[in-house]
């Protein structure tokens, strides 16, 4: 796989115009030309349209979105599928980037950890529930754990402790026995009901 | 002396009205946080190690031929490239880094394949042919101690690691003392850390010559040393720098070292920047457990229901290497006896070398092994006695100026084991939920309750040199750089330690900056492990952060009309009695345009202690905390699935630094435990292993954990500067005694192996 050469920065080719997130834009490298040229597909992530050369749709999407786009918050935990910590939406729904390659996710809409805050930094409530809440140790199943409920609070605005319990168990947390994680969902479960 | 109720509702209550913080929680929640596998360089490449399939073997030939001329191969790194020595140990150097002369374990690794992209790593490696001519394998700790057993390391003439002995009074008088006597022979597993992040390192040689490593470890200061002397390079060259890590739990300490030592070297040969980063297979197969005990207990009692006399014989299985043997079942022998009063102990705890992968620190280091016998022995005792576990263990706990079992007297702090005790009695219903308890009758699933209590001493005791450094440095606008010696594996250190100065100089903690740190800046203070950060750390920020208020203070005291050591510092301000006031900012330019700094380095050596290893007596640690857990559980009577009901917690602490954290520390602790006690267990055919994942190494889920209370008690501790003392291991070496007693009341039956069982 391409190492992300940092000079590479904003503006990069592979994006679609109009591209301002520097999160996003740092460190993608399209495939060099002499790559087999198949007409490319779009992938949207964290808002952004991204046309996928034919070489990088191979790819593993854990792989494709930490080295390729550097967006390095999904973590490679067990490689698996088990652990969650690869855990990205796709239109919403949970999957394991570990375990999904570029070309099952092409045409739908990405989100990963880094496009869930506002586009100033502001942290979205639930993150800010995470942080309130003592939710966070390692950090290292965080991403996957608030991008999980996130797409359980979608569905259910209003759970009970327990739905909220259920709703993270494919997720491993070694850390914080993961009694403020829930903590975290129940205390941002409000603002989905008002906002989304 | 404050005491704090907190469950589950109360939390909620609490995040009202105080919100938890931690400084890297935001960079942590929006992925911003780079932890080593997502740090990239221009040119970097990347590292794989590479095992054998043997598990005992003489090796004749690792050949890298083949694979040094796959495609982007940089090289191939065996044992003949070291340029300093191959042999690495915190205690002893029986560790070799790259095989040499034999294969010890599943996990040795015998070469490293450096090349530009991971995946031609990988590729690369599988081109790699070990020879060897394999060798009996010594799988039995037992058996290995046999006489005209095949040696794991011929050089020590045995298989014997270490052998510590424990002897007090006089146990042939105590059994024949005693009314009854309870014996029983209890086993637990090998057991994985299972920390989310495996392991990785990334290392450069600089332009000044240093050797830069980051990297994911819980111990800067050991690596160091591993990587110094695998490099043949001055500690002063070799610089490790903080970086973000996922999870140790006591695991990231050796292995880690090794994985960083081998990333060195492979940028020391080839100039180039070069990243490590552990596939879970790897990080399951080569990194050390869990000590696995056999443990052989004898208690007597007398008529009066008082422990007259314990005697065990414990094991431990070592596996291929020393690693920190010697000092976890030092802990064991120490805590042998549980939280209770012994007159009379014969004891001895030996650790073996095997060929299994080998066994090290891991999150109570020495404690779940013995708590889980020794909290079910108190109370077959009990029974055995006509007495309930609790009548039991209120005649037999220690308490304020008791001698423990190797004659230390416990005080100077608080000895508060009943009060923990009686606690979680109360705030459980634990007596009501007793009388309910099953015991194998009826028509439904059975129900039970059960509960587990200990004393642990605190930091390293009289393991070694325990001393811990801080830098303070005010800045000239009033903002504050803080420093220490201890790492952040997760658990919040450096937010304890921002806290406790935010207090100690009474400033705002938003002023504060908990530099990135590094090797070079702080002097040696030893391993974050052994629930020591909060007290070391946070005594030499204590120290440190005096002395800054000393010189601050000594630059406007005559301002302010009184001596320097009569100056408050509170709100941003320095005070005095009188009540005039000078703002922190303008007190530290006044020391600067005096040509002087608010700098300190705080150091903490750890109260001293003394032992005797002939005898195993001694006042063992400068002082202890005390806990108690108890949990509620159903076990099917079709399919035996055990189910975890609630769960409580009481810890003395000292005090609460962090509350959100300190929680925290409480419920993963438990969950850890729980995980221990219902289905943890690395699974082996003979040296190899079969747990490789996480789904074949299954850690609790949240739908296996129940909700949970922590009752935080708060008995400053006057050894301690900062008043606080531990939480991290305390809270998780109760979840599986508490369990197994649990189950014995649901069902009938006593449970003497772990894990106890539930759905595998």
């Amino acid at each position: 796989m391409k190492k992300a050469d940092p000079s590479t920065a904003a503006g990069a080719p592979g994006f679609a115009r109009g591209s301002t997130s520097a999160v996003l834009v740092r460190g993608y490298k399209p495939r060099a030309s002499g790559e087999p040229k198949a007409r490319p597909l779009t992938l949207v992530v964290n808002g952004r349209n991204l046309r996928i050369p034919a070489g990088d749709r191979r790819k593993d999407l854990l792989t494709f979105l930490r080295e390729d786009l550097d967006l390095t918050g999904a973590k490679r935990g067990c490689g698996i599928g088990v652990c969650g910590a690869c855990t990205v939406l796709a239109d919403n729904k949970p999957v394991r980037a570990c375990r999904t390659l570029v070309a099952d996710v092409l045409g739908r809409s990405l989100t990963t950890i880094e496009g869930l805050a506002a586009p100033d930094g502001g942290l979205h409530p639930l993150q800010q529930a995470f942080v309130d809440c003592g939710a966070i140790q390692c950090g290292f199943c965080t991403p996957g754990m608030v991008l999980t409920a996130h797409a359980f609070l979608l569905k259910h605005p209003a759970p009970g402790r327990n739905e909220a319990r259920r709703a993270i168990s494919a997720n491993l947390c070694r850390c914080t026995g993961y009694q403020q994680i829930i903590d975290a969902i129940m205390a941002a479960a409000p603002h989905y009901k008002i906002k989304e | 002396m404050e005491r704090g109720r907190c469950g589950p509702r109360q939390v909620l209550m609490d995040k009202l009205n105080e919100k938890a913080w931690r400084n890297d929680a935001a960079a942590k929640v929006t992925g911003r946080a780079r932890f080593t596998d997502d740090i990239k360089l221009p040119g970097l490449l990347h590292a794989v190690p590479v095992y054998s399939s043997f598990v005992h073997a003489r090796l004749l030939a690792v050949e890298t031929e083949a694979a040094a001329k796959s495609r982007s191969v940089v090289c191939v790194i065996t044992a003949r490239d070291v340029p300093g020595s191959n042999r690495c140990g915190q205690i002893r150097k029986d560790i070799h880094v790259l095989a040499d002369d034999k294969i010890r374990y599943h996990g040795d690794v015998a070469a490293v394949v450096v090349a530009g992209t991971r995946a031609q790593a990988i590729a690369a490696g599988r081109r790699i042919r070990v020879r060897a001519e394999p060798l009996p394998e010594i799988i039995d700790p037992e058996a290995a101690l046999a006489p005209g057993a095949a040696l794991v390391h011929e050089e020590y003439g045995t298989n014997l690691i270490h052998r510590h002995v424990i002897r007090k009074g006089d146990a042939a008088r105590g059994f024949a003392e005693s009314a009854l006597v309870v014996d029983q022979e209890f086993c637990t597993p090998f057991v994985e850390h299972a920390y989310l992040e495996p392991e990785a390192a990334l290392c450069l040689v600089r332009a000044d010559g240093v050797v830069e490593v980051r990297g994911s470890m819980q111990h800067p200061y050991s690596t160091r040393r591993f990587v110094a002397e695998f490099l043949g390079l001055p500690l002063a060259r070799v610089e490790i720098v903080g970086t973000p890590m996922g999870g140790g739990f006591g695991g990231k300490d050796d292995t880690a070292a090794l994985v960083c030592a081998r990333t060195a070297l492979a940028a020391l040969l080839t100039g180039r920047p070069v990243k490590m980063t552990y596939e879970r297979e790897w990080s399951m197969r080569e990194s050390y457990k869990r000590h696995p005990y056999r443990m052989r207990y004898r208690m007597g009692v007398g008529a009066d229901g008082l422990i007259r006399a314990v005697q065990c014989r414990i094991v431990a299985d070592g596996g291929a290497y020393c690693s920190t043997s010697p000092w976890v079942t030092w802990r064991s022998t120490v805590q042998c006896c549980g939280p209770y009063v012994v007159p009379h102990v014969d004891g001895e705890v030996l650790s073996v070398y095997t060929n299994h992968v080998f066994t090290g620190a891991m999150r109570g280091f020495g404690s779940p092994q013995v708590n889980f016998a020794v909290e079910q022995l108190v109370e077959m005792a009990a029974a055995a006695a006509g007495l309930s576990g609790v009548e039991f263990r209120r005649r037999n706990m220690v308490r304020q100026g008791s001698t423990t079992v190797t004659g230390q007297v416990l005080e100077g702090h608080a000895v508060s084991m009943s009060e923990v005790f009686e606690r979680v009695l109360a705030e459980s219903g634990y007596e009501d939920k007793l009388r309910r308890s099953s015991r194998g009758q009826g028509e439904n699933d059975y129900y039970g309750v059960g509960l587990a209590m200990s004393y642990r001493g605190v930091s390293l005791g009289a393991e070694g040199t325990d001393v811990c450094a801080a830098v303070v440095s005010v800045q000239f606008d009033g903002s504050v750089l803080l420093e220490a010696g201890i790492h952040e594996n997760g658990q919040g250190a450096e937010s304890a330690m921002i806290l406790l100065l935010a207090e100690e100089l009474g400033v705002d903690r938003s002023r504060i900056v908990y530099r990135r740190p590094s090797t070079s800046a702080v002097p040696d203070s030893g391993t974050t492990v052994a629930s020591r950060a909060t007290i070391m750390g946070g005594g030499a920020v204590s120290r440190a952060a005096a002395a800054v208020r000393l010189q601050m203070a000594g630059a406007v005291a005559a301002d302010l009309g009184c001596r320097p050591e009569e100056v408050r510092f509170a709100g941003g301000r320095l005070t005095a009695p009188g009540g005039r006031d000078v703002g922190f900012t303008e007190a530290a330019q006044r020391l600067y345009r005096d040509q002087k700094y608010p700098y300190a380095l705080g150091v903490f050596p750890a109260p001293r202690v003394d032992w005797d290893e002939s005898c195993g007596q001694g006042r063992a640690y400068f002082t202890w905390v005390y806990g108690c857990q108890a949990v509620e559980l159903s076990v099917s009577r079709s399919t035996g699935r055990i189910r975890l009901l609630k769960a409580w917690a009481a810890h003395d602490v000292g005090r609460a630094v962090n509350r959100a954290m300190l929680l925290g520390q409480f419920y993963g602790g438990m969950a850890m435990g729980a995980g221990y006690g219902l289905f943890e267990e690395v699974a082996m055919t003979g040296g190899r292993l079969r747990s490789l994942n996480y789904d074949t190494y299954r850690i609790p889920r949240s739908t296996d954990m129940p909700e949970m209370t922590a009752i935080v008690l708060e008995n400053r501790d006057p050894l301690s500067p900062s008043g606080a003392k531990s939480i991290g291991e305390p809270a998780n070496e109760l979840m599986a005694p508490a369990i197994a007693n649990a189950y014995f009341h649901a069902t009938g039956r006593r449970r003497c192996q772990l894990p106890i069982g539930g759905e595998k």
